[in-house]
């Protein structure tokens, strides 16, 4: 799997680099601003970047604007965006775009290398994956009637399924069983009126839902 | 005075030998020829032409009245240096009269500096000038009386004085010399007295402009002192952000790199590996959450809803947040308000066993209304001592008391009610138009 890292610190885009490569990825380009950071997109063409969140030169939300850019340029690349903070206005904006291939995490989540990798591949497979923190501050923020009829149990596994994880990711995560994270999926889908079609597709339509966006 | 301490009686300071009385004198006559310039140079030029048709003495009258003017910064900076360089006095300049030129003058007739000045030069000064002159005479004329007893035989029949070679004479006239003489110092200090009155009244800045000015500047230099905090606030968030960090990110990389690659390591190391993993991470959380609350970059790039919102979602409580705060306030203001919210939280937290809480951010013209206001138990003291309630006091510049000091370092005003059994609204209003 082909990456490209997009980080300011040397320290921390060395230590990247050396995760990813002990981890069997394949880092193309490694570069210092979002500037580089579109070029190195449109010239290795990789399955997923990695992009702090801010970089020069403003040192703002520059790793959050060149995601969207490269949303609208190269759809097919996947972005996992690190922060320092995740903010629930910036994953408003990251997701609003479009659910499929986006990651935003806490940069801290990458010292725990197996759960950052897990989040990696399964941003770079169209998935996504969301900071528990940014979950929450969306829940907070979204209390809206269709959510509303659920019942707290079923807003947990809502929450983590938003956060990108499977079935089974989310059984662990929650300590139920399997069979049970089915049941309450369904209640979700059935309560906020989901069709019925292939699976992984009302999956984010539920978290859309939940994320206050329309489908 | 070095020679006339203060306790010496004011008789002996007011001999005719004393130096006071010499420093008066000196002084008062000095001023005379100043004091006369004025009108010497408002008349000097009808002494050289006097014209008989109207338009010429309006015309003339026009430039005597621009000699004067221009004459009288030269003479109100002179008459300044004699009450320093004499007396010690120190007149202070007054920035708005000193710092023009005539133009400025003429554009602005009106100034009360201006007239002020005018007043010394033009009124008070040639009375000045009569009691300065007067005090020249006493002491002229103090001096010949004395002694006329020495030159009063040789005085020619025609004087007014002759003859004056009758003992009983001499001695009324030496009398009234002496009595002069003693006197000359009195009337030098009286009109020094007024001299120095009516120069630090008329020629140096008024009282009531001055204080205006200075509160204008204060408030100036308060302006940019609590600006200079805030951009030192955010280039220590940004220090922290580019330094600690990163190198904190990466040291947990490391470790949480260690912990899941290194084989056939003795358990014990393992053990030692997997608590300084944990250890770093949790220096992190620490970490970023004091980073955050000196200042989220957030709220530079998206404003005080974005910057609020993730305030929100941190507390561990249902908080309705309201922000309409478009326009922007300035960066300071916004500073301010998210840091109302964010320590009212905090205390909301720590203190009043709330289950809601209600956060409005709302701009209204120029003033931005900042409420909180929780379900909890009520009984919080602004004064920062312990409430009734459990005590939400301020320890040392956080709390309650810390955010009154900041709200009112932009000039906010910040309350808060708080019964006892609740609900307690801190309200706080910040000026928009800095």
């Amino acid at each position: 799997m082909r990456i490209v890292i997009a980080e300011d610190s040397v320290l921390l885009r060395a230590g990247l680099i050396k995760l990813l490569e002990t981890s069997g990825f394949e880092v193309a380009a490694a570069v210092g601003e979002a500037g580089g950071l579109l070029a190195a997109v449109r010239e290795h063409r990789p399955d997923a970047a990695i992009v702090d969140v801010r970089m020069p030169p403003g040192f703002t939300d520059e790793g959050v604007r060149a995601a969207l850019v490269m949303r609208q340029e190269s759809p097919e690349v996947a972005v996992l965006l690190l922060s320092q903070y995740v903010e629930e206005r910036y994953a408003a904006e990251l997701l609003a775009a479009s659910t499929r291939g986006i990651g935003y995490l806490l940069k801290d989540r990458v010292a725990d290398v197996s759960v950052f990798l897990d989040a990696l591949r399964r941003v770079a497979s169209g998935g996504t994956a969301l900071d528990p923190e940014v979950v929450s501050q969306l829940l907070l923020r979204r209390h809206r009637d269709p959510l509303d009829r659920l019942t707290p149990r079923e807003k947990e596994v809502l929450a983590v399924m938003a956060e990108g994880r499977s079935n089974a990711g989310i059984a662990a995560a929650l300590v139920v069983s399997e069979s049970a994270v089915a049941k309450h999926i369904n209640n979700i889908f059935a309560k906020l009126d989901l069709p019925h079609t292939e699976g992984d597709h009302r999956r984010v339509l539920a978290v859309l839902r939940f994320l206050d966006g329309e489908p | 005075m070095a020679t006339t301490p203060a306790t010496v009686p004011r008789a002996r300071a007011h001999a005719p030998w004393s130096a006071t009385a010499w420093r008066d004198t000196a002084f008062v006559a000095s001023g005379v020829p100043l004091q006369v310039a004025g009108w010497l140079i408002a008349v000097s030029l009808w002494t050289v032409w006097t014209p008989e048709k109207a338009v010429k003495i309006l015309l003339l009258a026009g430039a005597s009245v621009v000699l004067v003017l221009l004459a009288l910064r030269p003479l109100t900076s002179w008459q300044r240096e004699r009450c320093w360089a004499m007396l010690g006095l120190h007149i202070p300049r007054m920035p708005g009269f000193d710092d023009g030129n005539l133009r400025d003058t003429l554009r602005d007739l009106r100034s009360p500096e201006l007239w002020r000045v005018l007043q010394y030069h033009m009124v008070a000064g040639p009375f000045l000038a009569l009691g300065g002159l007067g005090v020249i005479a006493a002491w002229a004329s103090g001096a010949l009386l004395t002694v006329s007893g020495v030159y009063g035989w040789a005085l020619p029949s025609s004087s007014p004085m002759s003859p004056i070679t009758h003992p009983a004479r001499i001695a009324v006239l030496s009398g009234a010399g002496v009595l002069l003489l003693a006197a000359a110092p009195w009337a030098a200090a009286g009109v020094r007295l007024l001299d120095a009155r009516a120069a630090s009244a008329l020629l140096g800045p008024d009282r009531a402009r001055e204080l205006e000015r200075r509160v204008e500047d204060l408030a100036e230099k308060r302006a940019s002192v609590v600006d200079a905090a805030d951009l030192e606030r955010r280039r220590i968030e940004r220090d922290l952000h580019d330094g600690a960090q990163q190198r904190l990110v990466s040291l947990a990389l490391g470790l949480g790199l260690a912990r899941e690659t290194l084989s056939g390591v003795p358990d014990e190391a393992m053990q030692v590996i997997v608590e300084a993993h944990e250890e770093a991470k949790e220096a992190l959380t620490e970490l970023r959450t004091l980073v955050r609350g000196l200042h989220p970059a957030v709220l530079e790039d998206r404003g005080l809803d974005a910057a609020l919102s993730g305030v929100a979602a941190r507390v561990p409580l249902p908080v309705r947040l309201r922000v309409e705060a478009e326009p922007r306030a300035s960066s300071t203001v916004e500073a301010v308000a998210y840091f109302v919210v964010s320590e009212a939280l905090t205390n909301v937290v720590k203190h009043a066993r709330a289950t809601q809480v209600d956060v409005a951010v709302i701009r209204r013209g120029d003033v931005l209304h900042v409420t909180v206001t929780d379900d909890g138990a009520g009984g919080a003291d602004p004064s920062g001592g312990a409430g009734a309630s459990g005590g939400r006091g301020a320890a040392g510049g956080t709390g309650l008391a810390g955010l009154a000091r900041r709200v009112r370092s932009v000039d906010g005003t910040f309350r808060i009610t708080s019964p006892a059994g609740g609900p307690t609204t801190v309200t706080v209003e910040l000026p928009c138009a800095l």
